[in-house]
């Protein structure tokens, strides 16, 4: 149960792989202009990343080292493929809204990250554990980015929700302030780089407060015995 | 063969070959009986999300026709921004020819074409524009994209003479066309682009509204409801 936990822990915070790991940054940059994005290419690239840790950890002990990057590749990009026909042929409105991220997800490279480092290693469920918690923390950072950067760029939460829920749902998007003149730095793609600086820090921040804790809590008991 | 098996290092080199080829060739199967069982699924969405991209810049009041059927292929042309033959939809009403759709290209936006489709009824007003795709900056340039705002609405019933030639611009350079502060690159693109179109449309009047006489004289007059004749769908030359 601990090995579960562990890889839990690491996916969602700390090996995060958007603020510790710092990989898969071009979608993590290119597409969190609003937190919607952020969501959605997150979800499906955790969906990729759990399946493609699944698919080549039972088949790890076959493949030779020499050739495990091109066998791997392959894997994830006939996984990604297969995903993206089943999706534009049966959740053709999912795939309006999701279909141009899900191509790119074969080119982030945390997907092949997790299969080298982890999938390659373990059995079939914690790999696919692994694949899905990393890809849940990935979700995590690019959630946050993306509403940070709408919030200052746009002063709004949620736009964009319609594309995912329909038109309807164009009703739920927050002006959280009202006339703001728009912060154009934020949207364009500096905007990205100094908002996953930030989270970063934060993050290091957090950590570092947390280790201080803990060894102040260690130090303790310890200096009691004396 | 032998020889190459008894070396080992040419052994090895063989089954790793072996193995990435078994891989491949899972890979490929996977992906053709994949390919299979969605092609159809796919092909139909895609024909049901391509006509009702044609029913928002042509509303089902303006047309009982099968868009999708009757079709022609437009030669290259400069108004409409095409270098290649572009396709044009020919809607009809009861029979008579009443809008056009057309592909149009805008090249001069802020990156890279913006392609647009745009309806124009048999009188010469625009009846929708919409994008299809393009480049421009997200959170900038993207608001003619109808999804994100309405600026695209206002080409609506529009025409060459409203409002008068010299308005056909954005307001902030005289013309009649809102745009958003940031971003009048995009706006004034595609202004052009649908100006082109009408005039395309007013210079080709015949081939795009195939008249009555040409139509009605193949149809007898004692049919009640006349069915519009399907077109052909090859190439017709330069008019």
């Amino acid at each position: 149960m601990g090995q579960y936990r562990d890889i839990v822990e690491n996916g969602l915070w700390k090996q995060n792989p958007g603020t510790m790991q710092l990989l898969g940054l071009c979608p993590t940059l290119a597409v969190t202009s609003t937190a919607v994005n952020g969501l959605s290419l997150g979800l499906a690239t955790a969906l990729v990343m759990a399946a493609s840790n699944a698919a080549v950890a039972p088949v790890r002990r076959y493949v030779p080292d020499e050739i495990r990057i091109p066998v791997f590749i392959l894997v994830i990009a006939a996984l990604v493929t297969i995903i993206d026909l089943s999706m534009n042929a049966f959740v053709h409105p999912l795939y309006v809204v999701l279909g141009i991220f899900i191509p790119l997800i074969v080119t982030n490279c945390i997907v092949l990250a997790r299969v080298e480092a982890f999938a390659a290693k373990n059995p079939v469920t914690p790999s696919a554990l692994d694949g899905l918690m990393m890809g849940l923390g990935l979700t995590l950072v690019l959630t946050l980015l993306g509403a940070v950067r709408e919030f200052v760029g746009k002063g709004t939460a949620l736009s964009g929700i319609d594309l995912v829920f329909g038109a309807e749902a164009k009703a739920w998007v927050l002006q959280l302030i009202p006339d703001y003149p728009g912060f154009l730095l934020a949207i364009l793609p500096p905007g990205a780089f100094i908002g996953l600086g930030l989270l970063i820090a934060t993050h290091n921040w957090l950590e570092q407060r947390r280790l201080a804790k803990a060894s102040m809590h260690a130090a303790l008991p310890v200096a009691q015995s004396h | 063969m032998k020889a190459l098996l008894n070396n080992p290092v040419l052994k090895h080199a063989v089954v790793t070959a072996a193995i990435l080829v078994v891989f491949a060739a899972v890979g490929t199967l996977l992906l053709t009986g994949t390919y299979q069982h969605t092609r159809a699924p796919i092909a139909a969405s895609e024909r049901a999300a391509k006509l009702a991209l044609l029913t928002q810049v042509l509303p089902s009041s303006l047309h009982d026709n099968d868009l999708l059927q009757h079709r022609i292929m437009l030669p290259a042309a400069p108004l409409l921004g095409q270098r290649q033959a572009s396709t044009a939809y020919l809607a009809s009403l009861a029979g008579q020819p009443s809008a056009v759709i057309l592909e149009v290209v805008a090249p001069d936006g802020y990156s890279g074409d913006i392609k647009l489709l745009v309806g124009i009824t048999v009188s010469g007003r625009l009846s929708g524009v919409r994008v299809l795709t393009h480049k421009e900056t997200p959170g900038l340039g993207d608001y003619i994209e109808v999804l994100r705002s309405d600026w695209i609405r206002q080409f609506d019933g529009r025409s060459l003479a409203e409002p008068p030639p010299a308005a056909w611009a954005v307001r902030k350079d005289g013309g009649a066309f809102d745009y958003m502060a940031g971003a009048t690159i995009t706006p004034r693109a595609v202004i052009r682009a649908t100006r082109r179109a009408l005039q395309y449309a007013a210079a080709q009047h015949a081939l795009l509204f195939p008249q009555t006489s040409a139509l009605a004289a193949l149809m007898p007059a004692s049919m009640a409801t006349p069915s519009p004749r399907p077109l052909s769908e090859t190439a017709t030359g330069e008019p």
